[in-house]
This record gives C-alpha cells, sequence and structure tokens, in this order.
C-alpha cells in the first residue's frame, strides 16, 4: 500500500492555480523564461537533425539489406567479389555529416554567447546553499537588515532576469529548474554563478541533478514567479519576524526550541540553528520536505512525527517526544505565516 | 660465421600433411593436462576464452542487479530497495558492466583472436597475458566481496568526491572500489602493452601494417589509449585512498582540496575508456560483416585512420562530462566543438559499413544481423551523443534518463551487440561446432526488440525531466508508462542473453561440426583448424594481402604475389614464434616463447594480498604479501637457458 503522503493527489493543490502545464511538470521541452527561449530552439534543432539522421541512415539501411531480390543463409554458396569500391558512399555521407555538424558548433556557440549574460542587470542576488538534502535560499543585500533567509522555495518577479550565486554546505549537487534553466552544478568549496527568469508568474519545479547520496531522488524544489507588486509584498512579508504564538501554541513554541532550536531558525526567537531550513514563514510555502509533499496539517504532523518515514536517511531524526508534544509543536509551526 | 638459434634461417615448407611436425609441436606447445597445467597456462586461445567466460559471467550479474532495481523503477513509489540498498546497487551495476565486463570481454576476444589473425604462435608475452587475467579475475571477485558484505561501491560509477570521501561515506565501501580499480587497472595495463608490443612483433611475414584486419586496430588503438588513460584514473582513485586513511587533502574542501580535481582526473581517463571500450568491437563489425556481404570492406584505409582519429579526439573531450560544472564559456566552446567534430570518424565507419553492405551480397546468418543492426543502434547512440555535445542542450539534457538512455545505446548497442555477433561469428573456430541459426535467430530478435523497447522510452522519460540515479519518483511526473515499458523491455532483453548463452551452452555439446572455415572468411584465423591446435600453425602463413584466403577470388594480385596461408616458416625447434619487423612484418628474429608456469597466478595472488591488506590498513600484511609478489617476481624473471637467457644459445655453423 503507497501511503497516502507519498501519494502526488496532494500536489495537485498547488498547481491548479498554476499556469504552468502540470502533465510532465520536469519537461525541458516546455520554456517559461527568456534563458530558456533560447536554448529550446537549439535543443528542438539538434533532436531534428537526430531524428533526421537515424531515419536516413535506418532506410540506408534497410535499403542495404533488401534491395536486391532474394537472399542467402549460407556464406559459402555466394561468390566473393569486389563489385566496386563504394568509395563516393565514404564521400558523401562525411561531407554531409560533417556540414552538419559544423552548423550545430555555430549554433552552439552563438546560444552559449546568448545565454551567458543577463539580458539587462539583474535588479538582485539569491545565494542558494545547496545541503543534503535541501536547498538553502538567501535574498542578499547590500543593506543586511534587508537580506533574509527561506528553505526549498524560490520567489521571483516574472519578467526580470534575477542572479545566483550557488554554494555547497556538503557535497556536489546540480540546481535545475528545467522549464527556466539548465543545470548548474552546486560545487564545495567554489561559487558559481548563474541567471534565469520566468517570463510570466506561476509555479516552476526544480530537481536536484548531481547525484548526492541516499535521498537525492527527494530532493527537489519550486520557483513560484509572482508579478512585480505580489513579489514585493511576499519580500516585505518574508523580511518581518512572524507574530508571537498565543494560546496553546505558547507552549510549542517552548517545546520548539527545546527540540528543533539547534537545528531551525524563526526569526525573531531563540530558535536559531542553521544546519535544517529556516522555518520562518513555514506556512507560507507549497511544500515541505524540500518539494516533495504538500503543505497541509495533515502531511507536516507525519512529517515531524516520523521524518524517516517519509523520505528515509534523510538528516531530521524521528523525535522521541510525546504526541502531546508533537501536537503542540505543530501548532506552532502552523502560526509560522 | 656463426650465427645463433635467433639468426638461423628456418626452414621453409608448406607443412601439409606433415604427420610428424604436427605432433612435435603439439608436444612442444601443448599445456600439460591436470590442475597445475591450468593454473599455470599461459596459452592464448585458453586466457581468452577465461577473459570470455568471466565477462559473461559479470554481465549476467549486473543484469540481475539492473533488473532488480528496473523492478523497483517500474511503479512510482516502490519500495523494493531501501535508499542505500538502491545506490549499491546502481553503482555496482555500473562499474561491472563499465570495468568487469565491457572491457574485459573485447579483451578476451583478442587475446584469443589476435596470434590467430596476425599469424602468430602465440602473443608477445604470454606470462604477462596470463598475469593479467588473473588480476582481472581477482580485482573482480574484489569488488563483490564489498557487495557480498554489504558494503558494496555506493557513489555511482564515476565516484564524485567529497560524496566518497570518508566525511560522507564512512564506511568501507569506496575503500574498495578505490582499491578493485586500482588493482583492476594494473590489469588492463598489462595487458594493453601485450597487445601493443605483439602488434609491432609479431605479425606474420608480409603483413605490412596497411594488412592487419580492423580488430587488430580497434584493439591496438584501445590498448594505446588505456596506457595513457589508466594512469589518471589509478593515480585519483589512490589520492582518494590516500584521502579516507592516511589524512591527505587532495579532495577535502575544508582543507583547500578540489572535488574537481577529481572529475578531471576520472574523465581523463573515463572518456578514453568508452571509446576503448567501444572500438574493438567497431573493428569486430569491420571484419565480421564483410565476410557476410562477400566483398572486402569498403574504405579499409578510411575505417582503419577514422579508429585511431576517434581515439586521438578522444582524449580532447573530457571535460563535456562536466559542461554544468560552471567552467568559463570559453572552454566550454572549445569542448562543445570537439564533442561534436568527433562524430566524423564516426560517420566514415557508419557509412563504410552500410556501403559494404549496399555493394555486397547480404547472407542472413545471425552474426549478420547482430553486426548489420548494430549500424543502426550505433546511430541512434551516435547522435544522442552528439546532441549532450552541444552545450546549452547538455544543460538540459545532462543527468537525466536521456544520457542513461545514450549511455546504454553506446555500451549495449556498440558492444554487447557486436560481442553477441562475434560469438556467432567465431563459435566455431573456438569449439569447432556451429551454434544454432535458428535459435539464433529467436536470440537476436529478443535481444533487438527487448533492447529498444527498454532502451529507446529513456530518452523520452529524459526529455520529460526524469533524472538519474533516483531510487523512486512520485507519480503525476509523466514518466509512469514509459518506466513500466522500460521494465518490461529489460526483462525481454535480459530473456534474449540467457538465449545466447543457452545457444552456447546446447551447440558446445551438439552443434554442427564446422571445419576450418565455415563462413567462407577471408583472415588467418580461419586457415588453421577449429578449434585450432596449441601451436596455432603448422608453419607460420606468408601474407601479401588484407585477405590472404580469397585472394584467388578476388584475383586483384599477380599469381606470383599471393599470400600463402599454409607455407612458410617451420618453427619447431622449442617454443618458437617469428618476431617481424615494426611496419612491414620483415622476418627478423627467432622469438623464444616461455612455457606454461605458475608464476603469474602465484604474482596475481601476492598482489592482491597487497590490496586486501591495504583496505584493513594491515602494514604488516602489506610489508609480506608485497614481500611475496617480489619473491615471485624474482623466481618469474629468473635466466632460463631454454628462453636463452643464462648463456650463448646453440650456435650453427
Amino acid at each position: 500500500m503507497i501511503p497516502h503522503w507519498a501519494t502526488n493527489a496532494t500536489f495537485e493543490g498547488v498547481f491548479a492555480a498554476s499556469p504552468v502545464q502540470t502533465v510532465s511538470p520536469l519537461s525541458y521541452l516546455i520554456s517559461s523564461g527568456a534563458k530558456a527561449d533560447h536554448v529550446l530552439p537549439l535543443t528542438w534543432g539538434v533532436l531534428a537533425v537526430s531524428v533526421a539522421v537515424v531515419a536516413i541512415i535506418s532506410i540506408l539501411l534497410i535499403g542495404a539489406i533488401w534491395h536486391r531480390p532474394g537472399f542467402a543463409l549460407a556464406a559459402t554458396t555466394l561468390p566473393v567479389e569486389r563489385p566496386s569500391s563504394g568509395l563516393n558512399w565514404l564521400w558523401i555521407g562525411v561531407s554531409l555529416s560533417t556540414l552538419a555538424l559544423l552548423a550545430t558548433i555555430v549554433w552552439t556557440v552563438k546560444v552559449l554567447a546568448d545565454v551567458a549574460a543577463p539580458p539587462s542587470k539583474p535588479s538582485f542576488t539569491i545565494e542558494i546553499t545547496a545541503h543534503q538534502w535541501w536547498w538553502g535560499v538567501r535574498y542578499l543585500s547590500a543593506d543586511t537588515s534587508q537580506s533574509f533567509t527561506t528553505a526549498n522555495e524560490i520567489h521571483i518577479p516574472a519578467g526580470t532576469p534575477v542572479q545566483f550565486r550557488l554554494v555547497s554546505s556538503d557535497v556536489i549537487h546540480s540546481f535545475w529548474i528545467p522549464a527556466l534553466t539548465g543545470k548548474t552544478d552546486v560545487i564545495p568549496g567554489q561559487t558559481n554563478e548563474m541567471w534565469f527568469d520566468a517570463k510570466a508568474p506561476g509555479i516552476y519545479r526544480g530537481q536536484c541533478t548531481e547525484y548526492c547520496g541516499l535521498e537525492h531522488a527527494k530532493m527537489q524544489m519550486l520557483v513560484v514567479a509572482d508579478t512585480p507588486a505580489d513579489f514585493a509584498a511576499w519580500r516585505a512579508h518574508q523580511l518581518q519576524s512572524p507574530a508571537p504564538p498565543a494560546g496553546y501554541a505558547i507552549a510549542g513554541q517552548q517545546s520548539f526550541g527545546t527540540y528543533c532550536g539547534s537545528c531551525h531558525t524563526v526569526r525573531g526567537t531563540d530558535a536559531a540553528g542553521s544546519l535544517g531550513p529556516d522555518l520562518s514563514h513555514l506556512m507560507q510555502r507549497h511544500t515541505l520536505a524540500a518539494g516533495i509533499i504538500a503543505n497541509t496539517p495533515q502531511n507536516l504532523a507525519d512529517w515531524i512525527a516520523d521524518p524517516q518515514a517519509v523520505k528515509p536517511g534523510n538528516l531530521m531524526q524521528r523525535p522521541e517526544i510525546s504526541t502531546a508534544e508533537l501536537s503542540r509543536i505543530r501548532a506552532y509551526l502552523q502560526t509560522l505565516n | 660465421m656463426t650465427i645463433t638459434d635467433y639468426e638461423r634461417a628456418p626452414t621453409v615448407s608448406t607443412g601439409d600433411g606433415n604427420r610428424a611436425l604436427a605432433e612435435r609441436l603439439q608436444r612442444i606447445w601443448e599445456t600439460e593436462p591436470g590442475l597445475k597445467g591450468w593454473l599455470s597456462t599461459v596459452d592464448h586461445k585458453e586466457i581468452g576464452l577465461r577473459y570470455i567466460f568471466t565477462a559473461f559471467a559479470f554481465l549476467v550479474l549486473g543484469g540481475v542487479e539492473a533488473l532488480i532495481f528496473r523492478v523497483q523503477l517500474a511503479q512510482p513509489n516502490e519500495h523494493l530497495l531501501t535508499p542505500e540498498q538502491y545506490d549499491q546497487m546502481f553503482t555496482m551495476h555500473g562499474m561491472t558492466m563499465i570495468f568487469l565486463y565491457a572491457g574485459p570481454i573485447l579483451s578476451g576476444f583478442s587475446n584469443y583472436l589476435w596470434p590467430l589473425l596476425l599469424g602468430a604462435r602465440d602473443m608477445a608475452l604470454p606470462r604477462l597475458n596470463a598475469l593479467s587475467y588473473w588480476i582481472y579475475l581477482f580485482a573482480g571477485l574484489f569488488l563483490y566481496a564489498a557487495f557480498a558484505i554489504g558494503f558494496g561501491p555506493n557513489d555511482g560509477w564515476f565516484n564524485y568526491v567529497p560524496y566518497a570521501a570518508r566525511a560522507y561515506n564512512n564506511g568501507p565501501n569506496i575503500d574498495f572500489y578505490s582499491l578493485g580499480m586500482i588493482l583492476l587497472g594494473i590489469s588492463t595495463t598489462v595487458g594493453a602493452i601485450n597487445f601493443v608490443v605483439t602488434f609491432m612483433r609479431m605479425r606474420a611475414p608480409g603483413m605490412s601494417i596497411n594488412r592487419v584486419p580492423i580488430l587488430v586496430w580497434g584493439t591496438l588503438t584501445a590498448s594505446v589509449a588505456n596506457i595513457f588513460a589508466i594512469p589518471a584514473v589509478s593515480l585519483a582513485f589512490f589520492l582518494l585512498w590516500m584521502d579516507r586513511n592516511i589524512g591527505t587533502h587532495f579532495f577535502d574542501v575544508p582543507a583547500g582540496g578540489q572535488p574537481l580535481l577529481w572529475q578531471h582526473l576520472f574523465w581523463m581517463f573515463g572518456h578514453p575508456w568508452v571509446y576503448a571500450i567501444v572500438l574493438p568491437a567497431m573493428g569486430m563489425v569491420s571484419d565480421g560483416l564483410p565476410v557476410f556481404c562477400r566483398r572486402p570492406i569498403v574504405g579499409y584505409s578510411a575505417v582503419a585512420l577514422s579508429t585511431v582519429a576517434t581515439m586521438v579526439l578522444g582524449f580532447g573531450v573530457w571535460v563535456h562530462h562536466m559542461f554544468a560544472t560552471g567552467l568559463p564559456t570559453i572552454s566550454l566552446s572549445f569542448f562543445s566543438a570537439a564533442s561534436i567534430i568527433i562524430a566524423v570518424p564516426s560517420a566514415v565507419g557508419v557509412f563504410a559499413w552500410l556501403a559494404t553492405i549496399w555493394t555486397g551480397k547480404p547472407v542472413f546468418t545471425t552474426a549478420f544481423m547482430f553486426f548489420a543492426s548494430f549500424i543502426m543502434l550505433f546511430t541512434i547512440g551516435g547522435v544522442s551523443g552528439f546532441m549532450t555535445g552541444s552545450v546549452p542542450v547538455d544543460w538540459q539534457l545532462t543527468d537525466t534518463y536521456f544520457v542513461v538512455a545514450h549511455i546504454h545505446y553506446v555500451l549495449i548497442g556498440i558492444n554487447v551487440f557486436p560481442v553477441a555477433g562475434a560469438v556467432y561469428f567465431w563459435f566455431p573456430k573456438f569449439t569447432g561446432r556451429m551454434m544454432d541459426e535458428r535459435l539464433g535467430r529467436w536470440n537476436f530478435w529478443t535481444m533487438f526488440i527487448g533492447f529498444n523497447l527498454g532502451f529507446f522510452p529513456m530518452h523520452i522519460s529524459g526529455l520529460l525531466g526524469m533524472p538519474r540515479r533516483v531510487y523512486t519518483y512520485a507519480d503525476g511526473m509523466g514518466w509512469d508508462t514509459l518506466n513500466l515499458i522500460t521494465t518490461i523491455g529489460s526483462f525481454v532483453f535480459g530473456i534474449g542473453v540467457l538465449m545466447l548463452i543457452w545457444n552456447v551452452a546446447i551447440s558446445y555439446r551438439r552443434g554442427r561440426p564446422a571445419g576450418d572455415n565455415p563462413w567462407d572468411a577471408p583472415t588467418l584465423e580461419w586457415a588453421t583448424s577449429s578449434p585450432p591446435p596449441p601451436y596455432n600453425f603448422l608453419v607460420i602463413p606468408t601474407v601479401q594481402s588484407r585477405h590472404p584466403l580469397w585472394e584467388e577470388r578476388l584475383n586483384e594480385q599477380p599469381k606470383d604475389q599471393r599470400s600463402y596461408p599454409h607455407a612458410g616458416l617451420v618453427l619447431e625447434q622449442g617454443k618458437e614464434a617469428i618476431g617481424t619487423t615494426p611496419l612491414d612484418a620483415q622476418p627478423d628474429i627467432i622469438l623464444k616463447m616461455p612455457g606454461d608456469s605458475p608464476a603469474p597466478l602465484i604474482f596475481a595472488i601476492s598482489l592482491t594480498v597487497i590490496f586486501v591488506g591495504l583496505l584493513i590498513t594491515t602494514w604488516w600484511l602489506v610489508a609480506l604479501a608485497a614481500l611475496a609478489t617480489a619473491a615471485t617476481m624474482i623466481g618469474w624473471l629468473w635466466p632460463e637457458r631454454k628462453l636463452g637467457e643464462t648463456a650463448e644459445p646453440a650456435v650453427h655453423g
């Protein structure tokens, strides 16, 4: 039986409002950004050349085998001869191939140059820190009071390029949002820079694509492209500390500090750990556990009760605490708007 | 004037029907029966068959691993394997297929065939040949010992750091992999040297380098490449082993180590290796296909040169495995262009094979079907490689199932299909019996349909964004049906491989007798009996063209300039072979060949014990085994009178 958290049915709500097609959310045969727009025609182009080559060679092969009537099953029944040198095949075939290859090289270099730099200067920079098996997202600003951190969900304003700095806290990962940008590896000890944009508001899925250990499969993320106004509002909200809890959730905040605070941060509280994702505005996010389950009350309860059941091998241990305490913590987390 | 035994002028004879000579050579060359003989034989045919048998065993193991995780991937959210089990399984699968099957299977065929193709009595360095096999076997067992005790390598076959470093991978898994790969590298290097020396020294008189079969070009090229490429990977694994065990920091990021150093070292080896495990297989097709088209291959020189060109270019494209690592655009452009232009020599091969079929008269044997279908599979694997050569496209394709499809079209299409064809083609020579052609038809179509059914959909799941190396995936991604088809196809393909093995087994017992040359093929291996005697040829053939056994019918040379497949030098005064000059193969010297010896086996065992000692970091064991290895080497190299190493050999007046 498949546990309910493992099915994607819960994702439908996430994508219902999204203009992005959800049949194959990681397909790279659609593009939704200026950068991806440059690359996609080249992808279709080389794909078309490839299909044509396979078709031509297959036809020639079948023709070569069957263009003579009748065939033999034993070699010894046919004479040996050299009917023609056959070298014309080489001259023609190799010349045409070389032309196609040279044209592809020119096109490739052209596209490389096109996507090397954004069309306009990016308005800000986001630093992505890859961890086993989640993504830290920090919005950088020259004025550090304007910087903030979130996780696994990247909001950007639609229509403008954003600069990204990619760093890793442990092993090599790879950052990939198929509809917006190809992969850039995230390598410890070096900072890789790249940019991308989204043409229209929507939600785009991403996935780690460099094998990074046990939960490589479940290291995903979302990019949420907002209208500029929505983005500004979101950003302003993120800069605030979450409102202090009330009632039942107050005890939850204490338990959270005791059991969770050494790994997780909630801005404006004593919880200031950095081993796990920043949870300051957890309820604003669409997903939990690095993009793999929808952020619903039930999923949240399941996740904190036994993270190892949802994502075996991940670094968040199953907490050895009472269900009462768990439900208090959950109540507190649900106040983090 | 006195001349030594090496410079004497041997008699020239036809050898035909010379029973006394045959018996004498048999006595000189045969391996003594019993276990001792079995363990100490240096006969290239025996070693070649052992290589083939062992490689097939690993093929089956790697295949079973693949089928197990294909069950896991057949549907979304399957839990047959835990993530750790899955990771070991896919790593073992890749490592097994690439290092323990694909390379060694070709070494096996080449070991068996080279001396026969070249009209020689043995490889140039027979004991080194035995050593190469034993080390391969022990390295394979070493790597599988890890898996058997639950600590199989778990970081993928290219084993990126720092995930492979102690900090993230604390068990002995990666130590097994590092040491096993260094050990295996010794085997491959030793084997490669042997092929190069054999090529330069052992060709029959008259077989100038423009007359050798293409398979010889393929293996030679691969061997030269291996000699240059393997040091890079052995070094990388040694550095990693030191990082993990004695506290060095080559890849240790906090201490200033460089993860990309690993990638450069690995792929400087890894990419040439990919060519090394396909070029000899392409050579098999270049030699086998024309036999069933009843004409010499179109464009011999172009095909031979394109083999070499592929390998030379192959050393300049390793960065295409690293397009997403953040390298500067200018170097990406260079490596992109190189990776695309390397398709040109491949096009030479494809059009040469097509032209050979088109202008020839196809004979529909099972071997022909495997060879001909290879052209199509090679093209599919080639164009998907061409696509990944284009950097911006590769940023999307890389690390998705598209690349998984690509590597399997390359390795199965260009290695397994030609090898299967080669089994059908050369089995009669190996055993003296024909394989069952009816079962062969079934075998071919099952493999062909199963393979395409299983692996073609991977292109599409890749284009739909399925990342490689995921132990499971959610539903709703558009991958469900494709993965189910892939799993079904993999099982069909697996059944096809079993049919091949089954056909070998039954044909070995009751196949129709083959005779010397059942396919009416043109090259020298078909000029001797099936299976060949221990000495291969009664007299050393004399060669004047690329197809000695077809000369009369092709009628392209004057009658007095034709080869003598059954006439030439008689070398019967001990275990002797003729050494010829490197380019023109003019007779140069008589070589005294070493006899059977247990030294290679003992050497390989003590060498393996060194690696076991390194694995468990038990230095006294390492020291002890090193002493044993050194002692064996001294014993091995101890001058032998028979080989003329002690004093002046017999002198003829």
